[in-house]
């Protein structure tokens, strides 16, 4: 029985969000994603009133501002029954900050204690609902993944990519030194420490250089917009690509 | 006085507590005890002491511990503690050590000038290489601090586990002493550019003599 | 924010010597630490996380009755217990006990309550000579700087520095050997505890259930300074108590290993008391401060109290990206590192060093070594939270406020939101997937925008996502 079929053999249903990050810059992500989910049998949707998480404005101290985009949020995802994110940093902001952000508004808490447990990053998606491993994806080259912060110490994704990534044929996984150490990008940190979080990132490349590795791999694109825009202005010849975007070459 | 008020006020109103209130019972404490026999403590203890640049001697009863600690003091000048066991093991009759004093005064300028301290402990810790010493009328604090080298007695009975047990057996460690230090390895620092460096206030050298309490054939 | 501390930052990241030192030495650090933590080495090491949490949760819900048990049990003991509300309270009762008993020298234990406090600097302006015995403080105190890291206050302090301020300082020939340099202070401090009258330490610890002081070290400077000196004045936050002598299991367990990779540290000195009847050595009067200075404070926001918690072990500040770049002197207080940036706030006041709280990249690394689980990126965000609210009226934050305000408004209208999106992308080309800009025209090059492009290229929206999946979906339909 194909994985993304129920009981009633109706394909189930995924709402993709795609976060604003991928919308706006990297809408290959998305299309990645939802390739990599339909051929596993599920009926993607992209709800189209999606906007942001809130996680930028919450981040930054504005509070009220956030709970008004992470409501919005709440409202658009109301009856999804997955909702799938290619981003640890988004994920996290809703699983785990959203009840911090509306400890004093019952009616919302419940609203995300609602929406919690069908919310799922992609990667943990993939192994934790679809229960697969190898999706089929082929992709002749050198990788390093690189851990993004949420992911790895909110959501306690380490394993899960790279089992994925084992299983890609052709694909060869190098691990780079320090990799647990942040990128430096941290949202609004990267413009307001612009100096602390370039010195980050210059460590972050000088560890993918180090590999050999034709790209980095993650699983949020915030990371690996900051670390591409890195490697540019170095001039290395590596190349960034989000997990879904390997997962759905073939 | 006020002082004191104003903070217990502070924090009641802090807690939202009203005065003289007890408190609530704490967590149940955590020890946990292995089950190492004597040979298990032993090697645990020898390795984790000299791991730390620290030297484990087993000595086959009293005899052997006095003689691995004339070899090592050779007659240079050593204070030994008033212990029982250090006089009753023959340590105190050794040449160069001392350990009877005039007075309070004369005791410390001799741990000062001294180059060995030699002590009992009570317990040693087989986890951590470490002992426990505590301060006491016949044994001060000074003797196992002053000293380049300190050498301690263990009775083997005294080799215990670790931490946990030591704080099993004694769960309220001052109630007959001023001061109980746990002492692991050699005194060290590494706060230049992090490199370490043995000896600093205290003994850079250490060696602990586990006794085996054996019938001395004589 | 304030550019002072930005230019000082900016001049640390420009130092290459510091910064490699800085990355070096916390590196190390690392490693000890993994190494004893590691499952095989301590496989209960979560265990004692969460029950070192729960006993600082309890002790500190019960503060007042852990408080007045510690003081009878310290009487007990014939010792004394003094209160103070702040740093000038603890100075006044050591000069008048100083004063009283005929006191002149001073040697001190390193203890950050102490720095916290100015303590040297406050007894040192009622003339005292107040000397500092730990190594890498002793050093600091000669080169008139504050400690660089909570643990390892000299830590950025090359060898030759060193050799320089000995020689100068202390008129001993030029020595390069962190031996031989170790040698020097040896034996001018031995002098000082020698003929000290009054020993002054901090405490990691405080027991309840035993009146006790937990001092734990390496050198040995705090046996000296509590063994020979005739008079003992601990100084300790209100904070430091645990209930039992028993839970001290958990905790030197967690500091030893957290601090600098040792399992226990070489010496752990449990005291209370003067010395007792027949002893010969020990003090002969024995103190124990009790330190307010903020800490009330702080236990009565609930939402924040665990700050409370720390045990001052600096594995934050080792595992921190901006500590193990910025160094330790660019916090604005004695606290350097993650745990400097949630107590800072709350102790000197928020708006103090508003930009604080927010030099972080919110990497969660602190509260993954965290021995006691403070939650610190939360509590950096509640900070965050805070500041925003305390400076509505600041212009520079007014700007931001109507962005984020701005902002808000457009993500929650779908339909603003693309337009604008669309309007965005015709600014890029047909291809799904970002061109990377290197430099902006002079007038768009500002604010956000430049501090990015200042270091890294930037991505140029194109087509979004919702576009191309209308297009796909059409398709799908054909
Ligand atoms: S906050 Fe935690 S990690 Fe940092 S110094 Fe305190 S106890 Fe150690």
């Amino acid at each position: 029985m194909p994985l993304g079929y129920n009981f009633s053999f109706m394909p189930a249903r995924v709402s993709l969000f795609v976060t604003c990050l991928v919308d706006q810059f990297f809408p290959r992500v998305g299309l990645a994603m939802a390739e990599v989910l339909e051929r596993l049998g599920y009926r993607v949707e992209f709800p189209e009133a999606q906007t942001c998480c809130g996680q930028p404005a919450f981040n930054t101290g504005y509070r009220e501002e956030a709970r008004c985009v992470a409501r919005h949020f709440l409202s658009v995802f109301a009856d999804a029954d997955y909702i799938v994110a290619p981003s640890g940093s988004c994920t996290s902001m809703i699983a785990c900050h959203y009840e911090e952000l509306f400890r004093r508004d019952p009616a919302a808490l419940s609203e995300v204690r609602r929406l919690k447990p069908r919310l799922w990053e992609f990667s943990q998606f993939l192994l934790q609902v679809a229960g697969v491993e190898d999706v089929g994806a082929r992709l002749p080259a050198v990788v390093t993944y690189h851990d993004s912060c949420h992911a790895l110490r909110e959501l306690g994704i380490r394993e899960g990519p790279r089992r994925l990534l084992a299983r890609v044929r052709e694909l060869q996984l190098r691990e780079m030194p320090a990799g647990a150490e942040c990128c430096g990008f941290g949202g609004t940190f990267s413009v307001k420490f612009p100096e602390i979080s370039a010195s980050m990132v210059r460590a972050k490349i000088e560890a993918i250089r180090q590999t050999g590795a034709d790209y980095v791999v993650s699983v949020d694109v915030s990371c690996l917009m900051q670390i591409q825009g890195a490697l540019n202005r170095a001039g290395l010849p590596v190349g960034t690509l989000h997990l879904a975007e390997v997962l759905a070459r073939q | 006085m006020i002082a004191r008020e104003h903070i217990l006020h502070k924090v009641r109103t802090a807690l939202g507590h009203s005065a003289g209130r007890a408190a609530a019972p704490p967590p149940p404490a955590r020890l946990r005890i292995p089950a190492w026999e004597f040979g298990e403590r032993w090697k645990r203890f020898a390795a984790a002491l000299e791991k730390l640049g620290g030297k484990a001697v087993l000595a086959a009863g009293a005899a052997a511990a006095r003689q691995y600690v004339a070899t090592l003091t050779g007659g240079r000048p050593a204070v030994a503690s008033a212990a029982p066991a250090l006089a009753a093991w023959g340590i105190t009759s050794l040449p160069g050590v001392r350990s009877e004093f005039r007075d309070d005064a004369e005791l410390r300028s001799a741990c000062a000038s001294a180059d060995f301290g030699i002590t009992t402990a009570e317990y040693a810790l087989a986890d951590t290489g470490s002992l426990a010493l505590w301060a006491s009328p016949e044994q001060t604090r000074l003797i196992s601090v002053l000293p380049p080298v300190h050498v301690a007695l263990v009775p083997a009975s005294g080799l215990i586990t670790g931490l946990d047990e030591l704080l099993t057996l004694v769960p309220r460690p001052l109630e007959n002493s001023s001061a109980l230090v746990l002492v692991t390895g050699p005194s060290r620092t590494a706060d230049i550019e992090q490199i370490l460096v043995r000896g600093v206030h205290g003994p850079g050298e250490i060696h602990v003599i586990v006794v085996e309490e054996r019938e001395e054939r004589s | 924010m304030t550019n002072q501390p930005l230019v000082r930052i900016r001049e640390t990241l420009g130092d290459a010597r510091l910064q490699e030192a800085i990355y070096a030495a916390t590196g190390r650090l690392i490693e000890h630490r993994r190494q004893v933590v590691a499952p095989e080495a301590l496989p209960d090491y979560q265990e004692l996380r969460e029950q070192a949490r729960r006993i600082k949760e309890h002790t500190l819900e019960n503060l007042d009755a852990y408080l007045e048990q510690f003081e009878a049990e310290v009487r007990a003991r014939g010792g004394e217990v003094v209160w103070a509300r702040d740093g000038a309270e603890v100075a006044d009762f050591l000069v008048e006990l100083g004063r009283r008993s005929g006191a002149r020298l001073i040697v001190k234990s390193k203890s950050m309550t102490a720095e916290e406090i100015g303590l040297r600097e406050r007894l040192e302006a009622q003339h005292f000579e107040v000397v500092e015995t730990d190594l890498g403080e002793y050093i600091i105190q000669l080169a008139h700087e504050r400690p660089y890291h909570i643990v390892a206050p000299a830590l950025h302090k090359t060898r030759y520095e060193v050799g320089e301020i000995f020689s100068q300082k202390l008129g001993v020939p030029r020595e390069n050997e962190p031996e031989r340099q170790t040698r020097i202070a040896r034996a001018v401090l031995r002098q000082k505890f020698l003929a000290a009258d009054i020993g002054i330490t901090g405490a990691n610890f405080l027991v309840a259930d035993c009146g006790a002081v937990v001092l734990v070290e390496n050198e040995g400077n705090a046996r000296l300074t509590t063994s020979a000196p005739r008079i003992h004045v601990a100084v300790a936050g209100i904070e430091k108590l645990v209930p039992r002598a028993q839970d001290l299991a958990v905790f030197l367990k967690l500091l030893g290993r957290s601090a600098t990779g040792q399992p226990l540290t070489v010496y752990t000195s449990i005291l209370s008391g003067p010395r007792r009847a027949g002893e010969r050595d020990g003090p002969e009067q024995f103190y124990v401060v009790l330190l307010d200075n903020g800490r009330t404070r702080v236990l009565a926001e609930r939402d924040k109290r665990e700050t409370l918690y720390c045990i001052r072990c600096g594995a934050c500040a080792n595992h921190c990206p901006v500590y193990r770049r910025i160094g330790g002197h660019n916090y604005p207080w004695v606290y350097s590192g993650p745990i400097g940036q949630i107590a800072s706030p709350q102790f000197q006041g928020l708006t103090q060093d508003p930009w604080l709280p927010f030099a972080s990249s919110l990497c969660g690394a602190c509260a993954e070594v965290c021995p006691v689980k403070i939650e610190i990126p939360r509590l950096l965000l509640e900070l965050r939270a805070e500041v925003v609210k305390a400076r509505t009226r600041e212009r520079q934050n007014r700007w931001e406020r109507a962005a984020f305000r701005l902002w808000a408004w457009v993500m929650t209208r779908p339909r603003v939101y693309e337009a604008l999106s669309l309007a965005a992308g015709l600014l890029a080309s047909e291809e799904a997937g970002p061109n990377w800009l290197r430099r902006l025209p002079a007038l768009l090059n500002a604010g956000p925008l430049r501090a990015w492009l200042d270091y890294r290229d930037l991505p140029l929206p194109g087509r979004s996502f919702r576009q191309l999946w209308r297009r796909r979906t059409a398709k799908v339909r054909e």
